[in-house]
């Protein structure tokens, strides 16, 4: 079953990048051919963001029931939630070079982007603060949750900042999506494909962390 | 009972900080420092409002994170941590140094606000809008930095990690903030400003019930 998924995720991400690439796409105003990223950057993007909450949510359980196998959860999917944040915010930022002139503009996404890589680092560097297991399991839970109730701010705030250039409602007018089927298809296989990945990299992450922590215990 | 045990607390606070000057001082020279330099690189130039609002919360900013995490690292320096766990119950003791914060803060600030008026002929053409959304924003300020000083106070390189784990939390509110007084300083009415008003409101309500729940966890053993 395990070899299976692990076939399927590469069967699917290798569509997604070949059919990405070589499938036309509709005429979208203003962005073309360069619409073709949404392929892997809104993956990243929502990976990033599940990874975020997953994390928090694991914070939760670990704070509920002190199971240390709850902390390793948390922090593996952290982890990989800023890999993909990084991931998402290069092909942002190449898009955008190419779309507005510039790799780096304080877009309200960039912006938004830009704050959950902050808590993500600020995540780890309290991580590396405390030496004690448990301090540092406790700790870091309450600090991601902290994080988490204040990032829906976000939401009401930027809009009245600044004007966002994001082209979510070019392609999103009135809530649906101007995808023909073809390019939905794609756009959809690329969602669970990369979805897939995450948790495929997350359960060997948290079984790479698991034995790592019962040799820790052992040498101890 | 909880309220009692809260600004007993406080009290505690309050007079062993008059005693000891153990934040005080140190703090009101930090805020000539900031102050100065920001005077130093101004010069004779005359800014806009903008810029100002900016720098005013540069140094309202670097204040708060540079003093509010004494109420917690203290209890850990000193080793008094133990005999307040004995004492009373945790939710007296956040509440407690949140009111401690909060009147520092309040204060703080005002002497910040009074002494970069004077030194950089900042006009404020709404002042009693300006001055409620001071308010507003102290609150919020101040209730997510005494969970973060909490939750640092355990670790290791406290004065650095501080400033690193407060601003991502604290951005939301800054934005809001930092724009409301640029709007009151130029002279919209408070009337236009009740949707920051009410973000800054939310955003302290949220983090202050989010810090109740979550503090027994930093604070018990």
């Amino acid at each position: 079953m395990k070899n299976f998924i692990t076939y399927a995720i590469f069967v699917i991400i290798s569509a997604v990048i070949i059919l990405g690439l070589a499938l036309p796409i509709p005429d979208i105003p203003a962005l073309g051919d360069k619409a073709r990223v949404l392929y892997f950057h809104v993956p990243m993007s929502w990976i990033s963001v599940l990874a975020f909450f997953m994390s928090m949510w694991y914070s939760i359980r670990y704070l509920k029931t002190r199971d240390h196998n709850y902390d390793i959860k948390s922090y593996s999917s952290a982890q990989l939630g800023f890999l993909f944040c990084i991931l998402a915010t290069a092909t942002g930022s190449l898009w955008a070079k190419f779309s507005w002139g510039s790799f780096w503009n304080w877009d309200p996404r960039q912006t938004s982007i830009f704050i959950l890589l902050l808590i993500y680092g600020a995540y780890f560097a309290l991580r590396s603060a405390i030496e004690s297991e448990d301090q540092r399991a406790k700790l870091s839970s309450v600090y991601s949750i902290i994080a988490a109730v204040t990032v829906p701010f976000f939401v009401f705030i930027m809009p009245r900042i600044v004007e966002s250039l994001h082209p979510d409602p070019i392609l999103n007018t009135q809530g649906k999506i101007n995808m023909d089927s073809s390019m939905l298809t794609v756009f959809l296989s690329a969602l669970v494909g990369f979805t897939m990945l995450y948790l495929w990299m997350l359960d060997l992450k948290i079984r790479a962390e698991k034995l790592n922590y019962k040799k820790l215990s052992l040498t101890d | 009972m909880l309220l009692k045990n809260s600004y007993l607390v406080f009290k505690k606070d309050l007079s062993s900080e008059l005693r000891t000057r153990y934040v005080i001082n140190s703090l009101l020279m930090f805020v000539l420092v900031i102050i100065s330099i920001i005077r130093f690189a101004i010069g004779d130039e005359k800014v806009d409002n903008e810029i100002l609002t900016g720098l005013l919360w540069i140094a309202i900013f670097f204040t708060s994170v540079s003093g509010l995490s004494r109420t917690f690292v203290k209890e850990e320096e000193k080793e008094t941590s133990f005999s307040l766990k004995l004492s009373t119950g945790s939710n007296s003791v956040i509440l407690g140094k949140l009111f401690f914060n909060l009147i520092l803060t309040f204060s703080l600030n005002l002497l910040i606000l009074f002494l970069f008026v004077i030194i950089t002929d900042y006009e404020i053409k709404n002042f009693s809008g300006f001055m409620i959304v001071i308010v507003f924003g102290n609150l919020g300020l101040v209730s997510a930095s005494t969970i973060i000083a909490a939750i640092i106070s355990k670790a290791n390189s406290k004065g650095t990690l501080y400033p690193v784990l407060s601003f991502p939390v604290l951005l939301p509110l800054l934005i809001t903030v930092i724009n409301a007084t640029k709007l009151a300083s130029v002279g919209v009415e408070t009337g236009k400003l009740l949707g920051e008003i009410q973000i800054l409101l939310s955003y302290f309500i949220v983090v202050t019930v989010a810090s109740l729940m979550l503090f027994k966890y930093v604070w018990e053993d």
